[in-house]
């Protein structure tokens, strides 16, 4: 529907100059990129050009040895991930890292910690505050297995799942800690197309429901070209292309380095 | 008000049961992993707030309002919410693609229509253009049509507050509304899916409906205390008269799944006491029970298969009442404690009072499994235009092949064709704006042709043998029915596929397809090597165990003098799988007979010859699209038939 009216705001996450090598290897250099409130930004390249580093970096994994990354109009030179998660960055990881012996809905739960406000022995002994913190967490959690419509896996132990249905399940994990910012690390890869599409539309549901500004990487163009307000390419750690699908599309940069060039 | 005029609509029903049992659940759903409940009053209020905001959006009377999605409860509000006003509801399948509920909404004359969700929204728009009537949409669910912003969507809360404001008012509407319905009126459109052809407007009028279900309702004891699960599609006549008909007159509750992918988990949180299912249902049931007792360890497994020895030999009997030993009862009491209980726990049957299924054959095995559990299941023979109701089993009386005597209140007569008549008070009025299907199906005094061709057995019950259409007659005149025969064959789980010739013919033979899974395994048991499907159908052992299949079908058919003559006399078994690529099948796997006998000329006439073996060389497609030649030499065998004589002492012993 063209009725989408999108409200793109200000930036919401700046990286400025991030240079980050490992020994000789030299992942990222000199990238600048910044994300802005509600859009869905793609971040794509070939094999190796720094994409998940680059998502690495920006929820304080890896701590880059130049350049400044700015959240919500905080600077900061090194974030560790628990303080990306307590400011409202959650993520995804390209291979499934989930509790395989929990449930669908117990998992999800683990979304919570950082939201629960009552000790170990509070929510031990399950009475009063700690009860009613449960039942609100548990209602907030089954709001997410509705709106990802996996109410059928809620009891199922993950590892029991296809892996379509397990990527969701890491998606719900995310949601649940209500983040601002959500970074997908190939949401859609090593799926078929029905669960490539179930996926997009959970996607932009997010976006458009939560408000939630979402960075992904993604291989799959067809995916990134529909779903993306943005696509950022990355290749050998260098910047290639910034802009709307449509303009990197056509990018000559981008062309030769997907198809290659002879040089 | 008096006795009888208060109940024959839905909704004064309804005004009844929230006077009477108003704090008796009505609805349930469940939702965020709970279930939620309505009870009869506050049903009620939301099905008076709705039907004011619909009277409001200027939905009239004899105006229709299209209902589309899965069973919600909104849904069912919404069909009762229509008739308080004079509208009448259309459910249309959820499943159906645009164009198919294009024609439905364009020949229903459909105004307004109530959509689930975004999907069937969508749906609506996207042939709103080709339906010109079509003017408002009401959603249920807001998920993901925030940003559409045409004027005619309109959410369900909007309305029902539109709806509180309007009765505020006009206090005297809604009353007086309910109090002008009476019986005669239309209550329901239920477009029937035509297996040929497009779809036909099935016209029911309350009193159809009603009467048909306060028959039922007496005929198994229902109360207001049942539970049912509302999971079938709600377009379906037999959803219209379990989950809807049924309850409104016996006043019981009403539970609707958090979706479709989670019923048989529902279902056993819920334990429901009535419940129907087609007998593919029964069959994956039964499936995924032996499949996991498999899987069981070796106590477990014994402790299983024991005692579904013990029940099989004395379950039925004792569900029907007979007299068994006391050591078997004493056994069947202590496999209800160690297996039988926990096993219906498992799959939410502990609770069932009464199970029907319906729609086509159930085999023999799978019945009388559930009946030896202790599970009431029944079947029924019905149709959209009868109401549903026109045969059921009364308890005690329950053989797996036959169907029932007729209904309370329905008579039935057989056409010489053999096609089946009935006549009851659920005879629908009219196909809608369909003068000559009507005419075609429904006499002028009231008899409606089913289609079905079947008969009586001595017992009264009536047994369906196939579409009129498809039976034949042998050559010395006696029925031959093919599908009949075919089902028979195929409740063998090595039997995949069969198709039996006769008509015209002296006797009847047949081709078979062995199930590649079950004899697969079955080689793999007993150590017999193959190499490819043809190579073990042609095995020597295979025909053996098939040849006994066969003569046990005969023996059945030996009992049923109209059929007797129907015994497989020769058949042998294809060296390729039926197709539904190579054309053999139908896409829904039904037989295409006059493309199998193109195909396979020569073995047809090897059949009818003395040939003990026939060559055949045919052109198979594959699955890339690629065409090849598939050439073998067929077996032709012969099987012993039996008399009645003999087929009623191996009965007996």
């Amino acid at each position: 529907m063209s009725t989408l009216q999108k409200r793109i705001g200000d930036t919401l996450l700046k990286v400025e100059g991030v240079s980050l090598s490992f020994g000789g290897v030299k992942a990222l250099s000199d990238v600048s990129l910044e994300i802005r409130e509600h859009e869905i930004l793609a971040i794509i390249g070939p094999n190796g050009a720094g994409k998940s580093s680059m998502l690495n970096v920006i929820n304080g994994f890896y701590h880059p040895q130049e350049g400044t990354i700015t959240y919500k109009g905080k600077a900061r030179h090194q974030m560790r991930p628990h303080e990306a998660a307590k400011r409202g960055i959650a993520r995804t990881f390209q291979n499934i890292a989930l509790f395989k012996g929990m449930s669908t809905l117990d998992n999800i739960m683990t979304g919570r910690i950082l939201k629960m406000r009552r000790n170990l022995l509070w929510q031990a002994l399950y009475w009063g505050p700690a009860q009613r913190e449960e039942i609100e967490h548990r209602a907030f959690v089954e709001n997410i297995i509705d709106f990802l419509e996996i109410q059928s896996i809620r009891k199922t132990p993950v590892g029991r799942l296809p892996y379509g249905l397990q990527k969701r399940v890491e998606l719900g994990r995310a949601l649940a800690m209500e983040p601002e910012l959500l970074l997908l690390d190939e949401p859609m890869a090593g799926m078929n197309v029905e669960e490539k599409e179930d996926m997009c539309r959970f996607v932009l549901d997010v976006n458009d429901e939560f408000g939630t500004t979402i960075a992904l990487i993604e291989h799959d163009m067809g995916v990134v070209m529909d779903i993306s307000d943005r696509v950022v390419v990355l290749d050998y750690g260098r910047k290639l292309a910034d802009g709307p699908p449509d303009a990197v599309r056509s990018n000559q940069d981008v062309i030769d380095a997907y198809l290659g060039v002879s040089h | 008000m008096n006795g009888t005029a208060a109940r024959d609509t839905f909704p004064k029903l309804l005004l009844r049961h929230a006077a009477e049992r108003g704090g008796q659940p009505a609805f349930r759903e469940k939702d965020y992993g709970i279930w939620q409940s309505w009870t009869w009053t506050q049903t009620a209020d939301e099905v008076r707030a709705l039907a004011c905001g619909l009277a409001a959006m200027g939905l009239r009377r004899g105006e229709k309002i299209a209902v589309i999605g899965d069973n919600r409860p909104r849904l069912y509000w919404t069909m009762v919410a229509a008739q308080a006003i004079g509208a009448i509801p259309v459910p249309v399948y959820q499943d159906s693609v645009a164009d198919e509920m294009a024609f439905v909404l364009d020949h229903a004359e459909i105004r307004f229509a109530m959509a689930e969700d975004q999907e069937q929204v969508d749906k609506l728009l996207e042939v709103k253009e080709r339906c010109p009537k079509l003017e408002q949409i009401v959603y249920s669910d807001r998920r993901g049509l925030r940003h559409y912003s045409q004027e005619f969507l309109h959410g369900f809360e909007a309305v029902q507050q539109l709806g509180r404001e309007y009765d505020d008012a006009r206090p005297g509407f809604y009353d007086e509304a309910v109090a002008s319905g009476k019986g005669s009126d239309t209550s329901i459109f239920l477009y029937t899916s035509g297996t040929t052809g497009q779809p036909k407007g099935v016209v029911l009028s309350f009193d159809n409906v009603l009467k048909t279900a306060e028959n039922s309702i007496v005929f198994d004891k229902l109360s207001d205390k049942e539970e049912l699960l509302a999971y079938l599609p709600m377009a379906w006549v037999g959803d219209h008269i379990f989950s809807y008909g049924q309850s409104y007159a016996a006043g019981f509750c009403v539970s609707c799944p958090e979706s479709s992918a989670t019923v048989m988990h529902d279902l056993r949180e819920l334990g429901p006491t009535y419940f129907f299912a087609p007998p593919r249902i029964f069959e994956n049931i039964l499936t995924t029970v032996m499949i996991r007792m498999e899987d069981a360890g070796r106590i477990k497994r014994w402790l299983f298969h024991s005692f579904m020895e013990v029940a099989k030999r004395c379950g039925i009997r004792i569900l029907n009442g007979e007299p068994v030993s006391g050591w078997d009862r004493f056994l069947y009491n202590l496999g209800e404690l160690l297996v039988y209980g926990p096993l219906k726990n498992t799959l939410g049957f502990s609770r069932i009072r009464l199970a029907y299924t319906a729609g086509e054959a159930i085999g023999p095995d799978i019945f009388d499994f559930y009946r030896s559990l202790g599970i009431n299941l029944k079947q029924l023979y019905g149709s959209t235009e009868a109401s549903v109701f026109i045969t059921m089993q009364p308890d005690g009386e329950i053989e797996a092949d036959t169907v029932g005597p007729p209904a309370p209140g329905v008579e039935i007569k057989l056409a010489e064709s053999g096609e089946v008549l009935f006549r009851s008070p659920g005879v629908f009025v009219e196909y809608y704006k369909n003068p000559e299907a009507t005419a075609e199906t429904k006499t002028d005094d009231g008899w409606v042709h089913t289609g079905d061709a079947g008969f009586f057995a001595d017992n009264g019950h009536l047994k369906i043998i196939d579409r009129a259409k498809d039976v034949g007659k042998l050559a010395d005149g006696s029925l031959f029915a093919p599908k009949y025969i075919e089902n028979k064959l195929k409740f063998f789980p090595n039997i995949k596929e069969a198709v039996a010739f006769g008509d015209r013919r002296a006797h009847v033979a047949a081709f078979l397809n062995i199930d590649l899974e079950a004899m697969g395994s079955w080689a793999e048991r007993n150590g017999v090597a193959y190499g490819s499907y043809q190579e073990l159908a042609a095995l020597p052992q295979v025909y053996d165990i098939i040849k006994g299949h066969v003569e046990q079908v005969n023996r059945d058919l030996a009992h049923d003098p109209q059929l007797a003559a129907s015994q497989i006399k020769r058949f042998l078994i294809l060296h390729k799988e039926l197709d539904a690529d190579d054309g053999e099948l139908t896409r829904t796997r039904k037989v295409r007979r006059r493309i199998i006998a193109e195909r396979y000329g020569p073995l047809i006439d090897g059949l009818y010859s003395d040939a003990t073996q026939v060559h055949i060389e045919i052109e198979v497609t594959f699955e890339d699209g690629r065409k090849g030649k598939l050439a073998g030499d067929l077996k032709i065998v012969e099987a012993a038939t039996s008399t009645a004589e003999a087929a009623a002492l191996k009965k007996a012993s």
